[in-house]
């Protein structure tokens, strides 16, 4: 037996191995643990603010520090960062390239960053000293569109992208600092955990990956989708990760237990998932999709107890406020609508 | 490839991808079985709703003069729908009647707009050679030869609408260099067209319209052929070889704006597979823990954050969003924490530390325990994490003085094994340098001081005192408050003062 032989002959024995471990701890599903607790009841969500302004699709928005402020990116070529209470725009900035399908929110409230075909992550400081929003710098190493991007802290930034990697740079000085590759498809999103340590990342291979900021290693991989992965996110106490994907389903994974959940699928709906954001308390998932609508479901039974309709075109973003207070959905319609 | 087949290769596919690499040139050769998810359903509804037994009846009506062949009632569609996909609510299924619809399945015989009305109004199916999954991308010729098509042929029902006129005279001038070739075809289509039965002429012709009505929408309608532009690769087509509608041979090819031609595909080296070995290795190493355990954990948290998400319990006070009133927002940045606040610093450690009132409580707790400079020490090294990179190692090495060198003014306790870790790190300080350093000392705190806060007196005290926040008191009347005052300034001044002056 030759020796390229006899190691895919070990590394087939490890993947049943594995299997067989992840089998053994399904002692219960999800689904049977929960069938006692009491239904969350049907949960209705009243469009509270619309905000009007940009010119064309929305592909991203993000919700800062604060709770109020979010900021918006455009296929007109704009970031918007809107105050969501008046309905103000706090800025509106005009961005080099228009085909932007990426922004993100700095926890400090002090930066914005967006990005998209032009395969650069550019950062803009807002509160810069005469007033005036400008490139603080633009992180270019990608070979690829810049599919989504978060900030860990003023220094720190995590790129993914469809050149299928994701990335961490310094902003101060504009380099890479880890590149975490493994995913054999675009890379669409990525979600950053609570404690900052660990990001998880989906893409279009249909896995999604749990990655450590420190060492650059892939921890896990989850797979059991059957289309790409669209929109990812971590249910709020960090143990447990939510993907979407175009094959119209959601699906739960515990860290711990290294397996799926539970999945969030109906025979009606037809269309990708887009986007999605866990409730605070993490009972409630709320999730976009194509057919222009949003669904909420109950995280813990795996039923749809209410949905937000108010767009005329897909849902292309959505989050939830850092206290929980409030939804706001993006879509191609150009409008945001804040919802609770 | 049967259905039964793809979905055992899809199968096994998914299952390979839950380990770290998979053959590259398996797997690309593979994606190109897998077809649009929305598609596939869509299609498999429509041909259930035709079929001819368990479909919708599908008929000839007469009108006036003529007949109209072959259609069908929306409502028939909309119960169909409710009954074999088991809608119970009515607008659901128009929902999902107009997404059909919106796609170019279905469509209105006398209308444009491509939505489903619960009523009589008519529909016809679309035929197969016009479904979306046939990757159609048409150009603006075949559309013009369309266009010029309709306007050969003297019937009523073939005039243009305002829009289509405005778009004809727009790619005349277009192609105004083009336009004789494109008349000739035009004039081949008709002769073609006249051929058929006038029957099957009135079907296809319909059918023609609603497959434009697709991709040359009415303005105002949403462009259900428009691509989210990060899935371009996606198409069953990807080198976006445009076919002609109507047969005409067109030698431009475009390329995904998105993507390159298809890299080099690499074939597993002896390296990849060592590195998969060790990555599998690592996996089976870690302990999963069990089902039943970790749906405790997802319920048991939801269950104590319930009344803390403002989507299933009212907050109190009230949700700002509805009404106006930012009190809530208020006391969030106030430093009096409400009953409730106080509550969630009980729950973890994470919880209280990240409150900044929490935290002043915990560290107060902690001083009077002599063992704040734990506390101080991981906050000392959060922020360092967030340092710029030119600041690290300076601030490095002032955590190093101040916590952890001989004679450190705060010195922390460490164990031998992270102070040599530590140590080592810090002769090329980074971020990361006191990583050991803080885990050790986090699980010091919720292990020992933490479950201590929680059963102190202070953190007791302020759970029970406070039961509502101070800005309710400020809500008593004036007069009242006024009355406090005077008796305040009262007791605080001397009498003798007071007495003089009046």
């Amino acid at each position: 037996m030759g020796e390229m032989e006899k190691l895919r002959k070990e590394a087939e024995s490890l993947k049943d191995q594995i299997t067989a471990a992840r089998k053994a701890v399904q002692d219960l599903t999800l689904q049977d643990h929960t069938s006692g607790t009491s239904v969350v009841g049907r949960v209705q969500l009243k469009i509270r603010k619309t905000l009007r302004g940009h010119l064309s699709k929305i592909y991203a928005m993000h919700w800062g520090g604060d709770t109020k402020l979010c900021v918006s990116a455009s296929q007109d070529g704009k970031l918007i960062v809107w105050d969501t209470c008046t309905t103000n725009k706090v800025h509106a900035i005009p961005l080099k390239s228009s085909w932007v399908m990426t922004c993100a929110y700095a926890p400090s409230g002090n930066m914005v960053a967006c990005g998209g075909l032009d395969n650069m992550c550019s950062i803009y400081n807002l509160k810069g000293k005469d007033g005036n929003v400008k490139v603080m710098r633009e992180l270019a190493a990608h070979t690829g569109y810049l599919s989504s991007c978060r900030f860990i802290s003023d220094s720190e930034i995590i790129t993914s992208s469809g050149d299928c990697t994701c990335c961490l740079w310094d902003i101060e000085t504009g380099t890479q600092k880890t590149i975490f590759a493994g995913h054999l498809g675009d890379c669409m999103s990525l979600g950053m955990a609570p404690d900052f340590n660990t990001f998880i990342s989906g893409a279009c291979d249909f896995t999604a990956k749990l990655w450590d900021i420190r060492d650059g290693q892939c921890r896990q991989t989850f797979a059991g989708h059957e289309s790409d992965i669209n929109a990812i996110g971590f249910f709020p106490n960090g143990n447990a990760i939510i993907t979407g994907s175009d094959d119209a389903s959601l699906k739960l994974f515990d860290l711990r237990a290294d397996q799926e959940l539970m999945t969030f699928q109906d025979s009606s709906i037809m269309c990708g998932v887009t986007s999605l954001a866990p409730s605070f308390s993490g009972r409630l998932l709320l999730a976009g999709y194509d057919d222009f609508n949003c669904n909420v479901w109950d995280t813990l039974k795996a039923e749809r107890v209410g949905s937000l309709a108010g767009h005329d075109n897909r849902v292309s973003c959505m989050g939830v406020t850092g206290d929980g207070m409030a939804c706001c959905t993006g879509s191609w319609d150009s409008f945001l609508k804040i919802w609770n | 490839m049967t259905t039964y087949n793809l979905q055992c290769t899809k199968r096994y596919l998914i299952s390979l991808l839950s380990f770290s690499t998979v053959n590259l040139e398996l797997f690309s050769s593979a994606l190109g079985l897998f077809i649009d998810r929305r598609c596939e359903l869509i299609e498999d509804i429509i041909t259930r709703l035709q079929d001819e037994t368990e479909g919708v009846p599908v008929r000839t009506v007469k009108s006036f003069l003529s007949k109209i062949p072959s259609v069908v009632t929306g409502s028939d569609i909309v119960q169909w729908l409710m009954k074999n996909l088991n809608i119970e609510d009515p607008a659901e299924a128009i929902h999902i009647g107009s997404l059909i619809a919106a796609q170019g399945y279905v469509f209105p015989i006398s209308d444009h707009v491509l939505t489903l009305k619960d009523d009589g109004t008519f529909y016809r199916f679309q035929a197969p050679y016009f479904w979306p999954s046939n990757c159609w991308e048409p150009e603006n010729t075949d559309y013009a030869i369309y266009l010029c098509k309709r306007t050969m042929q003297n019937k009523t029902r073939l005039e243009l609408a305002d829009y289509e006129a405005e778009n004809l005279a727009r790619l005349q001038r277009a192609f105004a260099r083009k336009w004789e070739f494109i008349f000739m075809q035009a004039e081949a289509q008709v002769k073609i067209d006249r051929k058929k039965d006038k029957t099957e002429r009135k079907i296809l012709d319909s059918q023609e319209r609603a497959f434009w009505d697709v991709h040359r929408p009415v303005p105002g309608c949403v462009n259900t052929t428009e691509m989210d532009i990060r899935k371009c690769r996606r198409l069953k087509n990807p080198q976006r070889v445009k076919k002609s509608v109507y047969g005409v041979v067109d030698d431009t090819h475009t390329q995904s704006p998105v993507h390159t031609p298809s890299q080099q595909i690499n074939k597993d080296t002896r390296e990849d597979v060592e590195k998969e070995i060790l990555f599998l290795n690592t996996q089976l190493d870690r302990h999963c823990m069990k089902m039943s355990k970790v749906a405790e954990t997802l319920m048991s948290y939801t269950d104590q954050y319930l009344e803390y998400d403002p989507f299933l319990s009212v907050p109190d006070p009230s949700n700002p969003w509805i009404g106006d009133d930012v009190t809530f927002w208020e006391q969030e940045a106030c430093k009096e924490p409400c009953q409730q606040r106080v509550k969630k610093w009980g729950f973890s450690l994470d919880e209280a530390l990240k409150d900044p009132v929490g935290r002043d409580q915990f560290l107060k707790f902690l001083e009077s325990e002599f063992s704040s400079e734990n506390l101080l020490f991981w906050l000392a090294v959060q922020d360092l994490k967030c340092r710029p990179l030119q600041e690290v190692p300076a601030r490095a090495q002032e955590i190093w003085q101040e916590f952890l060198a001989e004679g450190a003014p705060n010195a922390i306790n460490l164990d031998s094994h992270s102070y040599e870790r530590t140590s080592q790190n810090l002769k090329d300080p980074g971020r990361y340098s006191f990583e050991d350093a803080q885990d050790h000392i986090y699980k010091l705190m919720k292990s020992d001081s933490y479950p201590r806060f929680q059963r102190s007196n202070a953190y007791q005290d302020l759970l029970l005192a406070r039961k509502k926040p101070e800005t309710d008191q400020g809500r008593r009347t004036s007069l009242e408050k006024f009355t406090r005052s005077v008796g305040k300034s009262l007791t605080t001044k001397r009498l003798t003062g007071l007495m003089q002056s009046s």
